[in-house]
C-alpha cells in the first residue's frame, strides 16, 4: 500500500477525530462538573448541523453560521438545563439520563417534521473547497479547517478554564461543589453556564460535520454512541482523555476503513473493550470516579 | 376520601392474592383489546419488560442494552428452528440460554461500574452486538433480517396442536409469561431477592454486610438477559421473522419507556407500561407518522412528575402519608 494514501488517510482520520473531540469535550464537561449524562448530545449536534444548513439556506454564508450555531445550541442548552435537567437534581443519578434520553427522542422527530427524513445535502464553502496540494497528494482543504478550527476550540478552552477566573471556578466546582458554595458562589449558575458552554460545542461539531457527513435526523444516534466509547475510553471527566482518545478513535476507524473494511464499525467497541481491560477508568480517568 | 379509600381496599386485594389477579387480567385481556395480535404483542413485550425490571426496578442498575438480548434471544430462536431443530421448545430454550450467556459475557465487563459508566457501556456494547449481526449475513440475513421461520407445531410427545391463531397463539405466550412471572417471584421472595433489594437501596451497606455486591449484581444480569432473550425467541415465533431493528438501540429505549411508564419494581408495572406504550403507538401510528414525538413528550414528563410509572403512582395514591414508592440509589449533585 502506498504511504501517500496512508498518510492521506491518516488526515481523514485526524478530522474525523477531531469531531469525536468537540463531542466528548462536551460531554466530558457537562459530566466532569454536573455528573450528568447528555444522552440528547447526539440529538444536540444534529441539531447544530440543522441550525447551520438552514443559516446557510437563509444567508448563503457558511462563515456566519459556523458563528450563529453555537450561540444558538449553547442558548438552547441554557434553557433545557434550567427548565427540565434543574429540577432532577437530587434524585437518583439515572433520572437526566432518562430524561435527556427521552428528550433525544423529541428532538429527532421535531426535525423530522419541519425538515423531513431525508437527506439535506451541504457543499462546503467556496474558500475552503480547493484541495490543498501536501506531502505529494492532495486533500480537501476543508477537512484541513476542520482539525484547525478545533485546536484553536480547544486553546480557547484550555485558556478559558486554567487562566480564567470562571474557568477556575468550574474546575474548584469539578472538585468539591461544596466547598465552592461555601465560597458563596452560586453553583447553579455555574452548571447552567458550563451546560451551555457543553451544548455549543455539540453544535459546532454538527455544523462542521455538515459539509462532509450526511446531514439527517438521525445523524446524532451514530455520533452518540460513538463519543459515549471516546468518553469511555479518555475516562470519564477527563478532558485530555477526551481529546487523545478522540483523535485515537478517529485514527483507529480511517485505519480499519482502509486496510479491513468491513471491521470499521466494530473497531472502536473492541479498541474500547481492550482499554477496559487494561485500564478499567480509561486512559486518564480517575480511579473509583464511579464505581 | 372516598376514591381513596376504594383504592386502598382494592390494593389491599391485589397485593393480597397478586399472582390470582394477574391471571385473572392476562385471561381476559385478549378479549377486550380491539385486536388479539396486540394483545400477544404487549405480553411479549411485557416479558421483555419484565426482565428488564429485573435490572432496574429490583437492582437498580440502568442497562441501555438491551436489546441485545431480546434481539439475540428472537435470532437464536429462528436459527435454531431453521437450521437446528424445527421443535418449539428447544428454540425457546436457545433463546432463553443465549440471551442469559451473552449477559454473563457482557455483564463482566459492565457490571463493576455503576450509574452513568454502566449505562454507557450497555449500550455501547449492544450496538457491538447489532454491527456484528449486520455484518454476519449468513446467519442473521443482515438488513433484511432473518425470514421465514417456520410455524412448527407445539408438539407434546405425539400430540401435536397448532398454536397459529391468535387467540391460541397468545394462551400458548401466556403460559410462558404466566411461568417466568412464577418463576421470578419465587427469586424475588427468596433471600436471594432480598439481597437484590439491599443491593438497590445501599450497595456499601451490603457489601459490608458480607454480600458480594458484584457477583449479586452479576447474577441478577444474567437473569434479566435471559428472561429478554426469552421474550424475544417469543417474539421471533409469533413474527415468523426478526428484524434487525430488534437489537437497535431503539428496541433498548423502548422497553425503558415502557418500564418507567408502567412503573419500576413491581411486576404488573411492566406490563401495564408495555400495553400503554403499544397501545399508543397503534393508535397515534394511524393518525400521524410521528406518533414517536407523542411518547417521548409523556415520557419526559412520567421522568419529571410520575417516576413511579403508572402502577407506582395508584400504589402512592393508596399509601398517603406513608411511606411512598421511591427509587433509591446515589444522587446527582444536589442543588446547593
Amino acid at each position: 500500500m502506498e504511504w501517500t494514501a496512508i498518510a492521506m488517510q491518516l488526515f481523514t482520520g485526524l478530522s474525523l477525530g477531531m469531531l469525536y473531540v468537540l463531542l466528548a469535550l462536551g460531554l466530558s464537561i457537562i459530566f466532569g462538573l454536573l455528573t450528568v449524562v447528555n444522552f440528547a448530545h447526539g440529538a444536540f449536534y444534529m441539531w447544530g448541523a440543522y441550525a447551520g444548513v438552514t443559516t446557510m439556506a437563509v444567508t448563503g454564508n457558511f462563515w456566519l453560521a459556523l458563528l450563529v450555531t453555537p450561540l444558538v445550541m449553547g442558548a438552547y442548552g441554557l434553557v433545557v438545563e434550567k427548565t427540565l435537567i434543574r429540577p432532577l437534581y437530587g434524585r437518583d443519578i439515572n433520572y437526566p439520563l432518562l430524561l435527556t434520553f427521552g428528550l433525544q427522542f423529541i428532538m429527532i422527530e421535531i426535525v423530522r417534521i419541519l425538515w423531513g427524513t431525508s437527506d439535506h445535502p451541504v457543499s462546503a464553502p467556496e474558500t475552503l473547497s480547493m484541495p490543498v496540494e501536501m506531502l505529494g497528494f492532495y486533500f480537501p482543504a476543508y477537512r484541513l479547517f476542520v482539525i484547525a478550527i478545533t485546536l484553536v476550540i480547544c486553546i480557547v478552552l484550555w485558556v478559558f478554564l486554567e487562566r480564567t477566573s470562571l474557568g477556575l471556578i468550574i474546575r474548584a466546582g469539578t472538585r468539591d461543589p461544596l466547598m465552592v458554595r461555601a465560597l458563596g458562589i452560586d453553583m447553579n449558575r455555574i452548571w447552567w453556564l458550563v451546560f451551555g458552554i457543553g451544548s455549543a460545542l455539540a453544535g459546532i461539531a454538527g455544523i462542521l460535520a455538515a459539509p462532509i457527513r450526511s446531514v439527517f435526523p438521525e445523524m446524532g444516534v451514530a455520533m452518540l454512541v460513538e463519543s459515549f466509547v471516546v468518553v469511555v475510553v479518555g475516562g470519564m471527566g477527563s478532558l485530555s482523555g477526551a481529546i487523545l482518545s478522540g483523535i485515537i478513535m478517529g485514527e483507529a476507524i480511517a485505519l480499519t476503513t482502509l486496510f479491513y473494511p468491513q471491521m470499521a464499525d466494530i473497531v472502536i467497541f473492541l479498541v474500547m473493550a481492550i482499554v477496559l481491560l487494561i485500564r478499567p477508568s480509561g486512559l486518564f480517568g480517575k480511579a473509583g470516579l464511579l464505581e | 376520601m372516598q376514591i381513596q379509600e376504594w383504592l386502598k381496599r382494592f390494593i389491599d386485594v391485589v397485593s393480597r392474592y397478586p399472582l390470582v389477579f394477574t391471571l385473572a387480567v392476562f385471561i381476559v385481556f385478549p378479549f377486550i383489546v380491539p385486536y388479539k395480535a396486540l394483545a400477544t404483542q404487549i405480553i411479549i413485550w411485557g416479558l421483555f419488560a419484565l426482565g428488564f425490571n429485573v435490572c432496574l426496578g429490583y437492582t437498580g442498575m440502568l442497562s441501555f442494552g438491551h436489546a441485545a438480548y431480546f434481539g439475540a434471544g428472537a435470532y437464536m430462536a429462528g436459527i435454531a428452528l431453521i437450521r437446528i431443530w424445527d421443535n418449539i421448545w428447544f428454540s425457546l430454550f436457545c433463546a432463553f440460554i443465549i440471551g442469559g450467556f451473552l449477559a454473563l459475557l457482557l455483564g463482566y465487563l459492565c457490571i463493576k461500574r455503576r450509574g452513568i459508566y454502566f449505562a454507557m457501556l450497555t449500550l455501547a456494547f449492544a450496538q457491538l452486538i447489532y454491527f456484528v449481526a449486520f455484518q454476519w449475513v449468513d446467519m442473521t440475513g443482515g438488513d433484511n433480517g432473518l425470514r421465514n421461520i417456520p410455524a412448527a407445531p407445539l408438539s407434546f410427545f405425539t400430540l401435536e396442536i397448532d398454536i397459529y391463531t391468535p387467540l391460541r397463539f397468545y394462551f400458548f405466550v401466556l403460559a410462558f409469561v404466566f411461568l417466568s412471572i412464577l418463576a421470578l417471584n419465587l427469586i424475588l421472595q427468596s433471600p436471594f431477592g432480598h439481597v437484590l433489594q439491599a443491593v438497590r437501596e445501599n450497595d456499601r451497606r451490603a457489601q459490608s454486610c458480607g454480600y458480594e455486591v458484584s457477583n449479586v449484581r452479576w447474577l441478577a444480569f444474567i437473569l434479566s438477559g435471559a428472561i429478554s432473550g426469552l421474550a424475544g425467541g417469543l417474539y421471533a415465533l409469533y413474527l415468523h421473522f426478526v428484524g434487525i431493528e430488534s437489537l437497535y438501540y431503539s428496541t433498548s429505549g423502548q422497553v425503558i419507556m415502557m418500564t418507567l411508564l408502567g412503573g419500576m419494581g413491581s411486576f404488573i408495572g411492566p406490563f401495564i407500561g408495555a400495553g400503554i406504550f403499544l397501545y399508543l403507538e397503534d393508535v397515534l401510528s394511524a393518525v400521524t407518522p410521528n406518533w414517536m414525538i407523542f411518547l417521548g413528550v409523556i415520557f419526559v414528563l412520567c421522568v419529571l412528575f410520575f417516576p413511579s410509572g403508572v402502577w407506582g403512582t395508584i400504589k402512592n395514591l393508596s399509601l398517603r402519608g406513608r411511606t411512598k414508592i421511591r427509587i433509591a440509589g446515589a444522587v446527582t449533585k444536589p442543588p446547593l
